[in-house]
């Protein structure tokens, strides 16, 4: 159990430090898709390891946490599009105008 | 009959007996390997001759005839052909473009192929005799294995640094993710009907009598006939046959995304795709067309495994066929085809599945007509009836097709 | 610890190293993927199946390639100059206080102890998830369709080329 929560805590803070410090928008998107997967690891592991697997809580949350994050990538990767198209460039700090 | 029918399942108990019993399953996975990796590759090397003879033959042409047996006068036909292909592929130099991104261009060609044999090893090729049999999730393993054949083409295509290669693969990735939805959505219906993900019991389940003398195939139901259609064309958009072989259309992009391989790369490319072709033929024979079951209870005493790979034999058969037959469409053509025709027809016979197992008390001669007529009216609708109703077709030539000058320049 | 698990944990967490610290774009989201198929490997290995499959079948077969293609339309395929971090020590900091805290927790955590070592392989059925879907979870279903149209809609809406709308 232990393991596996520290490996998923491992991912959490591999992405976090990437969603910080990377300046290519889909590297952030890389970084938080990173981040939520170390949540379902965490989910899975809890699940396997908690008083009722019968129940499938763990599972089922990872299959919506999934879903959930493929509709986030598009999204996401449409405005990054979206912003090259605007700024030419896919930097995050250089797409801080307010002016269209 | 029986032990015809187990000699291969007896021939691997016997055989792993020898091992001590800790090491047996180990031994038993490796047997299933080694067979896998002996026969499937063995079936791709008669199939390359075999295409070159028939499309010959299609063409009005010999074909390859002339290699036999060295230093004997014995030509088997040209059937010697594949092995001197071998040797010439794996002697050739292996020659990498100068701008190539290295470790992406070699990792590539075994992208496509370990995935390629994974997926075979979970199609039951006759009673007992799939590999691995995962009870819970067959299917959604055959499937998530095959997502990683975009994932090499895209390395391929990306890291050889060639206009065509990244063409090809851009084209290749967008119609493999197009014709996964219907090919993902027309197996779903056996799902329903069979309630399992396990392709072995989906299998078993089509042993059973009908009409007297017929087994129960899958294909021989409404929903089953229109779902084996769609799977059969998305299976050859899949594995990127013609008439959906934009993704290395010879005449326009000179081989698509393998076109900086050369030597045993170009090899491993093509056997990939060729064990793709078998695993998804294998998935359709195990979906619709019985498994490994005999048509007819009569012939219940052929051994299993020869009912599957006879099928195979067919379904390869047929793709030849289609590719010396079929023009390759246009890139719009295709992408209609899969968004605009195939994706509905596949959620149309999804409720049709529906309603045939609702309707299951109901006599045949009305249970049917309705399912044919749930399946009908939106094929007629689709294929013809929106476009004769809001536009009329129209078919221009090359003469009137030339725009004149002054509309060319206010053009898109 | 069991070697299979420690190359896997291993591979996954090298890969996300890889990922977040690459320069070219393409060798990131290609080390994403590696990280994210060794994730499915450990769901597999803590027994849940499905979800391990339905991760490949997801990550690998339709978000890695969407990220891809979103890195070659942003014309991301060449390696950038310059640098690629912004005040990369103080992030890292950060995250490293960030691991440090949760690793603490984990440690300090009594609710842990408690756990079975290793508990007997729980029955994952696939039909008891589809029951699971259409029986209490039937409206979260329902909602994650909508979510998923709306995304789709979105998506193109938002990537759409700018010129209709001058």
């Amino acid at each position: 159990m232990t393991p596996y929560l520290i490996v998923s805590a491992l991912l959490f803070s591999i992405g976090f430090a990437g969603v910080l410090t990377r300046r290519n928008a889909i590297l952030v998107l890389v970084g938080v898709e990173l981040m939520l997967n170390a949540a379902n690891l965490n989910f899975v592991a809890f699940w396997r390891h908690g008083p009722n697997p019968a129940a499938l809580d763990g599972v089922m949350f990872v299959v919506f946490a999934i879903a959930v994050a493929a509709a986030e990538a598009a999204v996401g990767l449409a405005l990054v599009i979206a912003i090259h198209r605007h700024c030419r460039s896919g930097n995050v700090d250089e797409a801080s105008g307010m002016k269209g | 009959m029986a032990s015809l029918d187990q000699i291969f399942v007896a021939l691997k108990d016997w055989l792993v007996a020898f091992v001590p019993v800790a090491l047996q399953p180990l031994a038993g996975a490796l047997l299933s390997i080694v067979a896998i990796m002996a026969v499937f590759p063995g079936i791709f090397a008669l199939t390359t001759v075999v295409e070159r003879k028939l499309l010959a033959r299609f063409q009005n042409r010999p074909g390859p005839n002339r290699v036999g047996i060295p230093l004997t006068k014995i030509r088997l036909a040209g059937f010697g052909q594949f092995a001197a292909d071998g040797i010439k592929s794996l002697t050739k130099e292996d020659i990498v473009p100068r701008n190539a991104d290295r470790i992406v261009h070699f990792v590539a060609p075994f992208v496509l192929v370990a995935p390629a044999f994974l997926s075979l090893s979970v199609v039951p090729v006759g009673r007992n005799m799939a590999a691995l049999d995962f009870r819970e999730t067959g299917l959604l393993f055959f499937f998530a294995v095959g997502a990683a054949t975009e994932l090499s083409v895209f390395m391929a295509g990306w890291s050889s640094r060639n206009k065509y290669s990244l063409l090809g693969a851009m084209r290749g990735i967008a119609q493999m993710l197009s014709y996964e939805l219907p090919l993902i959505l027309s197996s779903l219906v056996v799902v329903m009907m069979a309630g399992t993900l396990s392709l072995a019991t989906i299998a078993e389940r089509q042993s059973g009598v009908q009409w007297g003398v017929v087994h129960s195939w899958h294909v021989f139901t409404p929903w089953g006939f229109a779902g084996f259609l769609i799977f059969l064309t998305a299976a050859c958009a899949e594995s990127n046959r013609t008439p959906f072989d934009l993704p290395e259309a010879e005449s326009e992009l000179v081989a698509g995304y393998f076109t900086e391989y050369s030597g045993f790369k170009f090899a491993l490319f093509f056997l990939g795709e060729y064990l793709g072709m078998f695993a998804i033929s294998g998935v359709a024979i195990t979906l619709f067309l019985g498994g490994w079951n005999a048509p007819f209870t009569f012939l219940d005493w052929v051994p299993s495994w020869m009912w599957f790979f006879g099928k195979l034999v067919g379904f390869i058969l047929f793709f030849i066929w289609l590719r010396a037959t079929l023009p390759r469409l246009r890139v719009d053509q295709l992408m209609d085809l899969a968004w605009k025709f195939m994706l509905p027809m596949s959620l149309v016979n999804l409720v049709v599945a529906g309603v045939w197992h609702l309707a299951a008390s109901w006599p045949h001669l009305l249970r049917w007509p309705l399912c044919v007529a749930i399946l009908a009216l939106p094929y007629w609708l689709l294929s013809r009836g929106f476009q004769t109703r809001f536009k009329t077709r129209t078919y221009r030539f090359a003469e009137e097709s030339r725009p004149a000058p002054a509309t060319a320049a206010a053009g898109p | 610890m069991n070697p299979i698990f420690a190359i896997l944990a291993g591979v996954t967490v090298g890969a996300a190293v890889a990922a977040m610290a690459l320069r070219n774009l393409v060798h990131s989201v290609l080390c994403l993927t590696v990280s994210l198929v060794g994730l499915a490997l450990l769901y597999l290995r803590l027994g849940a199946e499905f979800a391990g499959f339905v991760q490949i079948l997801v990550y690998v077969g339709a978000v890695a390639i969407l990220i891809m293609f979103a890195v070659l339309l942003t014309r991301g395929g060449e390696a950038p100059p310059g640098r690629i971090a912004n005040a990369p020590w103080s992030g890292l900091a950060v995250a490293a206080a960030v691991f440090a805290m949760i690793a603490w927790a984990i440690a300090r955590s009594p609710a842990l102890r408690g756990m079975a070592k290793d508990p007997a392989q729980p029955p994952l059925s696939v039909k008891a998830i589809g029951d699971k879907l259409t029986g209490d979870l039937v409206l979260p279903l329902q909602v994650v369709a909508l979510l998923l149209t709306a995304a789709l809609v979105g998506g193109v809406v938002i990537a759409m080329s700018e010129k209709e709308t001058e």
